[in-house]
C-alpha cells in the first residue's frame, strides 16, 4: 500500500514536471508570438506620432521621440484622403444594405423544407464557389449593364457571397424550430408574415454578423475599384492610399488644391510620416471597432463552421 | 355522352397518371411566397455568376465588343495553344503553385499549432489577449499591408533594415531582388492570417469529449501525449475539410496582394496567372486570350478539388462531397 503511494506520488511528480516544461514553452512560444503580431502595429503607432528623421535613422523604437501631430495634419488636409474615406463609407453602406435584403431572404427561404427544389437552387448557389466565369467574363457582363465607372460595380457585384448563404441558411435551420411554423401555419400567418415578423427580429445575431463581415471587407476591397473605375472622384479610400503608400504620390493638399513650392519640400521631409499617419487614420474605424465586436466576428465563424 | 366520358377520363386519368406532378405544383403554388423571397438572390446569381460562364465561351472565340459575345468568331483552341507555348506559361503556372505550395507547409500547420498550443492555456485572461491581438492583422486592407511592408523593408529607412545595420549586417533591397519575393509573401501572410484562421480549429478543439483527456491523465499521458493523441485525431475532420477547400483555390491566390507587391524587379518570381490574366486582359484588352487563361486557372483548381476529395476519401478521412 504504502510502495503504491509513493508510485502514485512519484508518477505524479513527473506528469507534473512533464506539464510544467510544457505549459512553460507554451507560454513562451505564445508570448514571443504575440510580440511578433503586436510589434509591427504598435511601431506605426508610435512612429506616427515621432519625428521622422528619428523614425527613418532607427532612434525610435519603444515610444515615440520628437512627439509631433504633422503627419495627421497633412493628411486632414487632404481631400483625396476626404473623399476617398468619405466614398468607402457610401460604398459600404450601400453594399451591406444590398446584400442583406438579397441574403437574408434568400437564405431564410432555401431553408425551409416545404419549398421544392430547395436542393437544387441550393446546389446552383454553392457551385458558385468553385466555379466562375472569372475576371475577364464578368468585366465584360459588368460593362454591358452599364455599370463601369459608377458605383453599381462596386455595391452590387460583390453583394453575393455563396458561402454567406450557406451560413445563413445553416442559422435559420438551426434556430427556427419547425414547431414554430406549424402554430404560425395554423393560426393563418402568411409567409411573408412569418418572416418579416418572427424570422427576422430572431435572425438579428446573424444579420449583424453578416453586416460586420461584408462591411469589413467592403471597406478594405480595392481590386473592384481598380477595374471598374476611372474617375478619382470615385475612388475609395483604398485606392486613393494604394496612390499614397504603394505608388507614392502624394501631393500635400490634394489635387485641386494650389501646390507652392514650400509645400512640396514640406511632403517630402514628412512623406514616410504621412503613411505611418495615413495607415493609422485608414486602419482606425476597424480596429477600435473589432475589439468591440470580436465576439460576433467569432460568432459568425462558427456558424460558418457547422457546416461548412 | 362524349363528353361525360371524357369528363370522367378526365377526372380518372389524371391524379392517377400523374400524381406526383399535381402534388409538386400544389407545394410550389402553396410555398410561392418563399420563391418571391429568393428570387432577388436568383437573379443575382445568374447575372454576375451565370451569365459570365455563359460568357466564358469567348475563351474559344475571337472576341469584339461590336459583335458581342454571340456574334464572335469562333477559334477553337487557339488561345489556349497560344498561352501554352508563351513563356509566361511555365513561368506563371510555377510561380502560382510553388506560392501556394509553400502556403500549404507553412501558413496551414502554423496555425493548427497556433490552435492546439492555445487550447493549452489555462489562464483565460492571457488566452483573451492573445486571441485579441493574433485576430487584429485580419482586419488590416492588404493595401495598408503591403504598404507596412514597404515602410518596413524599405533598404534607406526601413525598420527591418536599420535592424541588420545595428548588428552589422548589410542592407538589403527586398523589393528589389526576386528571391525575396516569396518569403516577403509567406511571412506576410502567416503575420496576417494565423490568429484568424486558428478560430475554426479552436472551436473543433471545444467539442472534444473532456473525459477523453481525464481517462488519458489517470493513464499518466502529459500534456504533450494529449495534444498528440487526442486533440489532433479529434480535429483531423475539420482540418481535412479546410485542406480539401484550399486545394479548390490552388491556382489562385490572395492575387491583390501579389499584384500589389509586384514591381519590374521582381516580375519573374511574382508573375502568378491571375495578375497576368489582368494585366493582358484588362490592362492590354486581350479579352479572349485572357479569359482563355482564367479558364484554364479555373479547371486546374477545380481538378484539383475533385482529386483531393477523392483522395480523402480513399483515405477514409473526410471529404467534402
Amino acid at each position: 500500500m504504502a510502495k503504491t503511494d509513493t508510485f502514485d506520488a512519484v508518477s505524479r511528480i513527473k506528469r507534473s514536471r512533464a506539464d510544467k516544461a510544457f505549459d512553460y514553452i507554451n507560454y513562451t512560444l505564445l508570448s514571443i508570438f504575440l510580440l511578433i503580431v503586436l510589434y509591427p502595429l504598435y511601431f506605426i503607432v508610435i512612429s506616427s506620432f515621432s519625428d521622422p528623421t528619428a523614425v527613418n535613422t532607427g532612434a525610435v523604437s519603444l515610444i515615440p521621440k520628437g512627439f509631433t501631430l504633422e503627419g495627421y495634419r497633412i493628411i486632414l488636409n487632404n481631400n483625396d484622403v476626404w473623399r476617398g474615406y468619405g466614398n468607402s463609407l457610401l460604398y459600404t453602406v450601400l453594399n451591406v444594405v444590398i446584400s442583406l435584403a438579397l441574403m437574408i431572404p434568400g437564405g431564410y427561404a432555401l431553408s425551409r423544407k416545404e419549398m421544392a427544389g430547395r436542393n437544387l437552387l441550393m446546389f446552383l448557389v454553392v457551385i458558385t464557389m468553385f466555379f466562375s466565369g472569372g475576371m475577364i467574363p464578368t468585366y465584360i457582363i459588368i460593362k454591358k449593364l452599364g455599370m463601369v465607372d459608377t458605383i453599381w460595380a462596386l455595391i452590387v457585384p460583390s453583394a453575393v457571397s455563396a458561402y454567406y448563404v450557406i451560413v445563413i441558411r445553416t442559422f435559420f435551420q438551426n434556430t427556427l424550430p419547425e414547431e414554430m411554423f406549424e402554430s404560425a401555419k395554423v393560426d393563418g400567418c402568411s409567409t411573408f408574415r412569418f418572416f418579416f415578423q418572427m424570422a427576422v427580429p430572431l435572425s438579428a445575431p446573424i444579420i449583424a454578423v453578416m453586416a460586420l463581415f461584408t462591411a469589413v471587407s467592403q471597406w478594405n476591397s480595392f481590386f473592384s475599384a481598380l477595374i471598374y473605375l476611372h474617375r478619382s472622384e470615385l475612388y475609395p479610400l483604398q485606392l486613393v492610399l494604394r496612390g499614397i503608400l504603394i505608388s507614392s504620390q502624394m501631393s500635400a493638399h490634394g489635387s485641386d488644391a494650389v501646390v507652392d513650392p514650400e509645400s512640396i519640400a514640406e511632403a517630402q521631409r514628412y512623406a514616410e510620416l504621412i503613411k505611418y499617419a495615413l495607415i493609422m487614420v485608414a486602419s482606425i474605424p476597424v480596429l477600435v471597432l473589432y475589439p468591440f465586436l470580436q465576439r460576433y466576428f467569432v460568432k459568425g465563424m462558427m456558424i460558418g463552421s457547422v457546416k461548412g | 355522352m362524349n363528353t361525360n366520358t371524357e369528363r370522367a377520363m378526365l377526372t380518372e386519368s389524371k391524379p392517377v397518371a400523374k400524381p406526383r406532378v399535381v402534388a409538386l405544383r400544389l407545394r410550389i403554388l402553396r410555398s410561392w411566397q418563399l420563391y418571391v423571397l429568393v428570387l432577388p438572390l436568383l437573379v443575382h446569381v445568374a447575372i454576375f455568376q451565370y451569365a459570365p460562364m455563359y460568357g466564358l465561351q469567348i475563351a474559344f472565340k475571337n472576341f469584339r465588343a461590336s459583335a458581342g459575345i454571340l456574334g464572335s468568331k469562333w477559334v477553337g483552341l487557339e488561345h489556349f495553344e497560344r498561352f501554352f507555348n508563351s513563356y509566361s506559361f511555365w513561368n506563371t503556372l510555377i510561380n502560382t503553385l510553388l506560392i501556394n505550395l509553400y502556403e500549404l507547409i507553412f501558413a496551414f500547420p502554423i496555425a493548427i499549432i497556433f490552435a492546439l498550443m492555445l487550447n493549452q492555456v489555462t489562464k483565460l485572461r492571457f488566452k483573451k489577449w492573445v486571441q485579441t491581438i493574433t485576430y487584429a492583422p485580419h482586419f488590416i486592407s492588404t493595401v495598408v499591408l503591403v504598404g507596412m511592408l514597404f515602410i518596413f523593408l524599405n533598404p534607406r529607412t526601413g525598420m527591418v533594415n536599420n535592424l541588420i545595420d545595428f548588428f552589422g549586417g548589410e542592407r538589403i533591397n527586398f523589393f528589389g531582388e526576386a528571391a525575396w519575393f516569396k518569403p516577403i509573401y509567406i511571412i506576410s501572410e502567416i503575420w496576417q492570417t494565423t490568429g484568424w484562421s486558428a478560430i475554426i480549429y479552436l472551436a473543433a478543439l471545444t467539442a472534444v469529449d473532456p473525459q477523453l483527456h481525464e481517462a488519458a491523465i489517470m493513464d499518466g499521458a502529459n500534456k504533450f501525449h494529449r495534444v498528440r493523441h487526442i486533440d489532433i485525431p479529434s480535429i483531423m475532420p475539420v482540418i481535412m475539410i479546410l485542406l480539401i477547400l484550399k486545394m479548390g483555390h490552388f491556382a489562385s491566390l490572395g492575387f491583390s496582394k501579389v499584384l500589389l507587391m509586384q514591381n519590374d524587379l521582381n516580375i519573374d518570381a511574382s508573375e502568378v496567372i491571375q495578375t497576368y490574366v489582368y494585366k493582358t486582359g484588362l490592362v492590354g484588352a486581350q479579352y479572349s486570350y485572357s479569359a482563355a487563361i482564367g479558364l484554364f486557372d479555373n479547371l486546374i483548381n477545380f481538378i484539383l478539388l475533385l482529386s483531393a476529395n477523392q483522395l480523402a476519401k480513399k483515405f477514409k478521412q473526410q471529404s467534402l462531397f
